[in-house]
């Protein structure tokens, strides 16, 4: 029983002999042989709790009847579940839990209730018991219902909240007949801490607990399957729709959520129905001059006038053609999207690098893990995460820098969560205290820019205590001495005062990781936004290799990615130094395999980043862009810069869904399909590549992205002929060999596949790095980083540091998340955290206006007083075009990826006046 | 007079919560004398001799519940249960205040059997004053060097935690008292796994009644033959009846067992003047009635099984002539009703049934079919639930409506008197 094998079991039930398999329970055992026992409490995935006792089964020689869920079966044991006493059994226990629905009845807030399924089956129609308390509805939360005169008391949102998800929100409360579940301390669920996952409602058997407005009710005409649109996480969740409309959402057993989804994926989808969907293309008015200003949506036709699809497309290739006719393809340039599918991905850049004629393709990567992936791929010689987030359940130690998973990974988190449970210590490092800290066994909160300092004070402590993995770094790595060499001029006690963790504590985490069975490192972009991103990346690799901790389960490097197909993006090239595969364009047979494929000449030069084709249209080289779902005006550093740099481009073509801040730059908008308009493969963190399908038609005259792109391909006389996103597919399969084992085909079957996977049939390979790198010599490289200081530091006139990022419930810059009804609701207004102490000494309560200037602009928002926060910085995230973070950011960059230091710039702080109305 | 003197000794003549009077008359020589002269397994093989059950309601073999603790290498925990709230219990109370050192002496004699290095002490919350005591005990035997590292120049070290419970019922449920223990919602775990083999913070446990480790000392003191000859074979020894009801003089008693039910009528004063008893019940409230033709009876775990009911946790309360069974029958049932933790269906909503049920008959508006009901959702619900409370309301229930049918029937009667 210890080594976790147990053997199978054969029992009799019901007079039928069935063997349960290792670790079964009656219950699960009975449902694989098709014997139908009634059961409420259970919930398949969640432990069992055998509260409700409606699967009673009568066990031979046992007083008492004993509940199948829970109960194991032993050899030759005879199980009755239909006997009369446990029939009897089952029936009064579901009669007592009818007789408390309101009038006794069905449940009136969903359809299937599970009650009125088993009453049904057990021929209980009519309680004959009086009823017990009728708790009032709580209607205080935007997204969910609350009737508990429908609960029974079966504890299922109690287990979704505290053991699936660890919000710990929900509890149960008061005894006997009063006994129900309560939010906090009894409190409305709107007021509560509820962070409004909505795994309760997806537990909850009654309905007691269903999402708002009556959803319960109505019955879908179709379920899809698909993904979420969100995270890198990839959850896999399903659409419920009924006329062409998302009634709902719910968790689909995907690898990497396990049924589990966060506010956004279950709750922020009605974003496609917003009527203010673009449906028309439409051509810029002439005459009309593009300033930076942020156009409202509602005046937008003052600006632009509809046009027909043909004209739109027409009007758009023309105008680049001229341009690259006139100024050559370097005057061109494209931004593709991270959450478009890989073979929108893949289209786009191939359409910029046979179609423009240049490598000057690029996406949000740039401005999320470039630091990550240049440090990755220079180090190890392949930027995706070794090892899958489920991996964190396997190890002893998990290291958490620079990341807020529950704000930003939620689903990820719960499984960080769910393995501290088990004993997992988990190390969280960042200048900002987040909720993870709750779970922590240590919680480093060192001052922001001194990433390099304190890793190196971590490695200090591993050489000079000697816990170096000495074989793995005499057989696997290089430069190991020129680490060792730098690393010991950092001592933790000169570290200390750089980074304000005290000596002993860097030991006790030095040695906690080095002297782990397995340990695997996390990190999100608080290590990568700054500009020695690529130096904090290193850090963490060396501190891997030193130690071994890499290439098996429970170990590794895993840079959470953001957007849900940042991954594929980079890897099908939407990059504009690399092809497919993260082959570099500069090389001259990669070049020749790539013109191959593509049957054309392809431009030998690496093409220009984000950053760096912002500036270039700032002064005039950049003049034509095509902008497929990025909105730079508010995702780049220094945004008026930016916003500056769109205005001046002669020609700019965006594919949107909304009239963004950055269509208001536009000549040529191209109404485009929302994610789940359409169908396509996303990769996520994992390495996972998922299946996403079209749930309903766009609305109006949207047309599919891909139908778009190659619709331009073809006005610039591309001979592309692909039927849809299966043919896209088969030709990334071919351009990018890590996938080349993945069939479409498996992906309708199994939603989801790991690669690397070369060969069709392979399992895919969850765990890389196993044997060797793949770098020349296969060798990782240690490569060592000394402390440097950000571009801008506080100083006496600007003493406030400023970082920025995201918030649970809102997503980038917005655009879906600020027109999606539930997330406006829960978080409508621009708001800016503050340690109280700051907030106190700037004279400003809670909730009032902090206006905050850096060099480079000047923002008013509301005060969000926040302990988390270290006094002398402010934190916002960058979703508020109202107050737009970015406007203050910097955009210097880190010198290998790229990178903006969207996590560092100096501000300064005073009472504000008005908070801008948002432009929306 | 059947009584005896065993853990009654001294009892209401010395203070015996003053460690120096305590340890004059032997106290903690027999501590002393286990950890230096005895194995662990020594002391287990004692207490299975001495056919010493537990005292705490269940009865069972105290020897034979420690040797279910795994050998795993996992650190092992003695708890001790003191939230007596059995309606009609109140033996472990009187211990506990009144002869501290006692109880604290049995729990590191059970400590030191099982091999645990941490014992707990789980007073029930509204002891307070016994709480005190209890500290005060813990506190003197810690400075005179009973508690804590190195024990008596050995290698055995012991550690002893009280804990306050906060008022439920439910907590004396010994996986209810390890939940509350651990800052968790007293509420009860399913079984199995049993304490045994995982218990507090998920390592074997042994719960172990007041009375139950209060004995030890003796035990080890006379030997397990001087226990085991004393009342009937297959159930040893002495133990304190909290004798009440209908009694001249209600109080413990501390008894042989085998000892008649009568014998314990006339300990307590016998019945009042002019009243006969009719019913007695013999185990605490979830213990089913029996009735004057079995005041003959000994009063011993084995004569009480074979009668349908139990000896429980020793307290028997007499009814006599005057009782009107109807409103016994609600006010215990409305206390397991308010007792119980809402955790699982049939108790939390089949006892709230049945309290609203006798509450509609005792106030005039039952239905004759309501009395048949009771008797049937009562039994149903038993052995279902998830622990034995939800198992505890029928005994009662069902005897005293068989026997006094005619009284319930009587509220029935929609009579003019109640309705106006």
């Amino acid at each position: 029983m210890t080594n976790g094998k147990v053997a199978d079991v054969t029992f009799v039930l019901n007079g039928q002999p069935i063997t349960a398999q290792a670790g079964e329970t009656i219950l699960q055992a009975a449902d694989r042989s098709g014997v139908t026992i009634p059961r409420l409490c259970y919930k398949a995935g969640y432990r069992p709790d055998g509260n409700c006792r409606v699967c009673m089964v009568e066990v031979e020689g046992e007083r008492v009847l004993a509940p199948s869920c829970c109960r194991r079966p032993a050899e030759g044991m005879k199980v009755n579940s239909t006997s009369e006493r446990a029939k009897k059994s089952q029936a009064m226990v579901t009669e007592l839990l009818l007789g408390d629905m309101p009038g006794q009845t069905k449940s009136p807030y969903r359809r299937e209730s599970e009650l009125d399924r088993w009453a049904t089956w057990l021929g209980v129609t009519k309680a004959r018991y009086p009823q017990r308390h009728q708790p009032a509805p709580d209607m205080s939360h935007p997204a969910m219902s609350v009737n508990l005169d429908a609960c029974i008391q079966c504890g299922r949102c109690v287990r979704a909240c505290r053991e699936e998800q660890v919000n710990d929100v929900i509890g149960y409360a008061w005894r006997g007949e009063e006994s129900k579940i309560v939010f906090d301390l009894d409190d409305p669920m709107g007021a509560s801490s509820c962070v409004a996952c909505g795994e309760c409602v997806q537990a909850c058997p009654t309905g007691a607990l269903m999402q708002a407005n009556d959803v319960g009710l109505v019955a879908p005409d179709k379920r899809v399957e698909s993904a979420c649109p969100y995270c890198g996480v990839g959850c896999l969740l399903t659409y419920n729709v009924k006329d062409n409309k998302i009634l709902s959402v719910d968790g689909r057993d995907g690898p990497s959520n396990h049924s589990r989804l966060c506010v956004k994926g279950r709750f922020g989808f009605d974003y496609v129905h917003n009527p203010e969907r673009l449906t028309k293309p439409m051509i810029r008015k002439a005459g009309v001059p593009k300033t930076t200003a942020i156009l409202d949506p509602e005046k937008m036709w003052d600006t632009f006038r509809e046009a027909t699809w043909e004209e739109a497309l027409d009007l758009a290739t023309t105008k680049l053609l001229a341009i690259r006719e006139q100024h050559g393809p370097k005057a061109l340039a494209g931004f593709g999207s991270a959450k478009g599918s890989n073979e929108e991905a893949y289209l786009f850049q191939k359409l910029v690098r046979t179609g423009f004629k240049t490598n000057n393709v690029d996406h949000c990567t740039r401005l999320c893990h470039a630091s990550s992936v240049a440090a990755l791929l220079e180090d190890i010689g392949s930027g995706a995460v070794s090892n899958q987030v489920s991996d964190v359940a396997l190890a002893d130690v998990a290291i958490v820098i620079g990341s807020n998973p529950t704000i930003n990974h939620p689903v990820a988190a719960t499984f960080m969560k769910n393995a501290a449970k088990n004993g997992t210590k988990i190390i969280l490092i960042d200048p900002r205290r987040s909720d993870l800290s709750r779970h922590a066994t240590y919680f480093l909160q060192f001052h922001g820019d001194t990433d390099v300092a304190l890793l190196n004070g971590i490695m200090n402590v591993i050489v000079t205590e000697d816990l170096v993995d000495e074989a793995f770094i005499r057989d696997r790595t290089e430069n190991y001495e020129a680490l060792k060499k730098l690393v010991l001029e950092y001592p933790p006690e000169k570290v200390a005062p750089i980074t304000g963790i005290d000596a002993q504590t860097i030991r006790e985490v030095a040695r906690l990781y080095a002297t782990a069975k397995a340990a695997i490192i996390f990190w999100g972009m608080g290590i990568s936004q700054h500009i020695h991103g690529t130096d904090n990346a290193r850090c963490l690799i060396s501190l891997a290799l030193m130690t071994g901790q890499i290439g098996r389960p429970g170990t590794g490097l895993h840079p959470l990615r953001g957007q849900n197909n940042v991954q594929g993006a980079s890897d099908v090239g939407l990059i504009p130094m690399l092809y497919p595969d993260y082959r570099r364009v500069d090389n001259p047979d990669v070049r020749r395999e790539f013109e191959a494929l593509w049957n054309t000449e392809l431009d030998p030069k690496p093409g220009l980043t984000v950053t760096e084709i912002m500036s270039a249209a700032h002064d005039g080289i950049i003049r034509g862009m095509y902008i497929m779902g990025e909105n730079p005006a508010m995702s780049d550093p220094n945004a008026e810069h930016a916003r500056e740099g769109m205005a001046k481009l002669e020609h700019l073509v965006v594919q949107e869904i909304f009239f963004t801040e950055t269509a208001g730059f536009a000549d040529v908008i191209l109404p485009a399909t929302a994610f789940p308009e359409k169908t396509g493969t996303f990769t996520n963190t994992d390495r996972r590549v998922q299946l996403g399908r079209q749930a309903i038609d766009a609305p109006g005259d949207a047309r599919q992205d891909l139908w778009i792109i190659g619709e331009i391909a073809r006005r610039m006389g591309l001979d592309w002929k692909y039927a849809g996103p299966a043919d896209v597919f088969e030709e990334i399969r071919r351009a990018t060999p890590s996938m080349g084992g993945i069939t479409w085909e498996r992906l309708q079957t199994e939603s989801s596949c790991t690669y690397p996977l070369e060969h069709e049939g392979d399992p895919g390979e969850p765990i890389i790095f196993i044997d060797n790198f793949p770098r020349p010599g296969g060798r990782g490289l240690f490569m060592p980083a000394e402390y440097t200081h950000a571009d801008e530091m506080p100083d006496t006139e600007y003493p406030f540091i400023f970082t920025t990022g995201r918030q649970l419930e809102h997503w980038h810059t917005g655009a879906m998340t600020r027109r999606a009804s539930v997330l406006d609701a829960l978080e409508p207004d621009p708001v800016m955290s503050v340690h109280p102490d700051d907030l106190a000494k700037l004279g400003i309560e809670p909730g009032g206006a902090i206006e905050v200037e850096s060099r480079r602009g000047k923002i008013t928002a509301y005060a969000r007083a926040d302990r988390g926060m270290q006094c002398g910085t402010l934190f916002m995230p960058f979703v508020y075009n109202e107050a737009a973070a970015n406007l203050l950011t910097n955009d210097a960059v880190d010198p290998f990826g790229k990178i903006p230091e969207f996590k560092f710039c100096a501000v300064k702080a005073g009472k504000g006046g008005k908070v801008a109305a948002a432009v929306l | 007079m059947p009584v005896v003197k065993v853990l009654t000794d001294g009892i209401g003549e010395l203070n015996l919560c003053d460690i120096g009077v305590y340890r004059s008359r032997g106290g903690y020589e027999q501590w002393k004398h286990a950890v230096t002269a005895m194995r662990p397994a020594d002391v287990v093989e004692l207490v299975s001799k001495s056919g010493l059950r537990g005292r705490g309601g269940a009865g069972f073999p105290t020897g034979r519940k420690w040797s279910f603790l795994p050998n795993n290498g996992r650190p092992r925990y003695m708890v001790c249960n003191c939230d007596e709230a059995e309606p009609g219990t109140f033996k472990d109370r009187m211990l506990l205040e009144e002869t501290p050192h006692q109880v604290l002496e049995g729990i590191l004699i059970g400590s030191y059997a099982i091999g645990s290095r941490h014992a707990f002490m789980y007073i029930r919350g509204e002891f307070k004053r016994g709480y005190e005591i209890f500290m005060q005990a813990v506190a003197g035997a810690r400075a005179a060097g009973f508690i804590g590292e190195k024990l008596f120049g050995t290698g055995y070290s012991l550690e002893v935690t009280v804990h306050r419970g906060a008022g439920a019922y439910i907590c004396g449920e010994e996986t209810a008292l390890l939940n509350s223990l651990e800052g968790k919602r007293g509420e009860p775990r399913l079984k199995p796994p049993f304490p045994a083999i995982k218990g507090l913070y998920g390592e074997p446990t042994v719960v172990n009644n007041v009375e139950t480790l209060a004995t030890l000392p003796h035990l080890l003191k006379n030997g397990a033959e001087w226990f085991s000859s004393v009342g009937p074979p297959k159930s040893p020894g002495f133990k304190i009846v909290s004798v009440s009801g209908h009694v001249k003089r209600a109080g413990n008693f501390e008894v042989p067992l085998g000892t008649t039910l009568r014998e314990l009528l006339e300990l307590a004063g016998g019945p009042r003047d002019g009243r006969k008893i009719v019913a007695i019940q013999p185990g605490g409230g979830s213990s089913a009635c029996l009735f004057e033709e079995h005041l003959d009876l000994a009063y011993d775990f084995e004569t009480m099984a074979a009668n349908g009911t139990m000896l429980g946790s020793g307290a028997v309360v007499f009814f006599d002539d005057t009782t009107d069974f109807v409103k016994a029958a609600h006010a215990l049932v409305r206390f397991y009703a308010h007792e119980s933790c809402g955790q699982c269906t049939p108790c939390r909503e089949g006892g709230y049934w049945l309290e609203v049920t006798l509450e509609r008959l005792l106030h005039g508006g039952g239905l004759d079919s309501d009395i048949e009901m009771l008797v049937k959702v009562a039994h149903q619900m038993t052995g279902i639930n998830l622990c034995p409370l939800g198992d505890s309301i029928e005994p009662f229930l069902a005897s005293v409506v068989k026997r006094f049918e005619p009284q319930f029937r009587a509220y029935v009667k929609p009579s003019v008197a109640v309705s106006a």
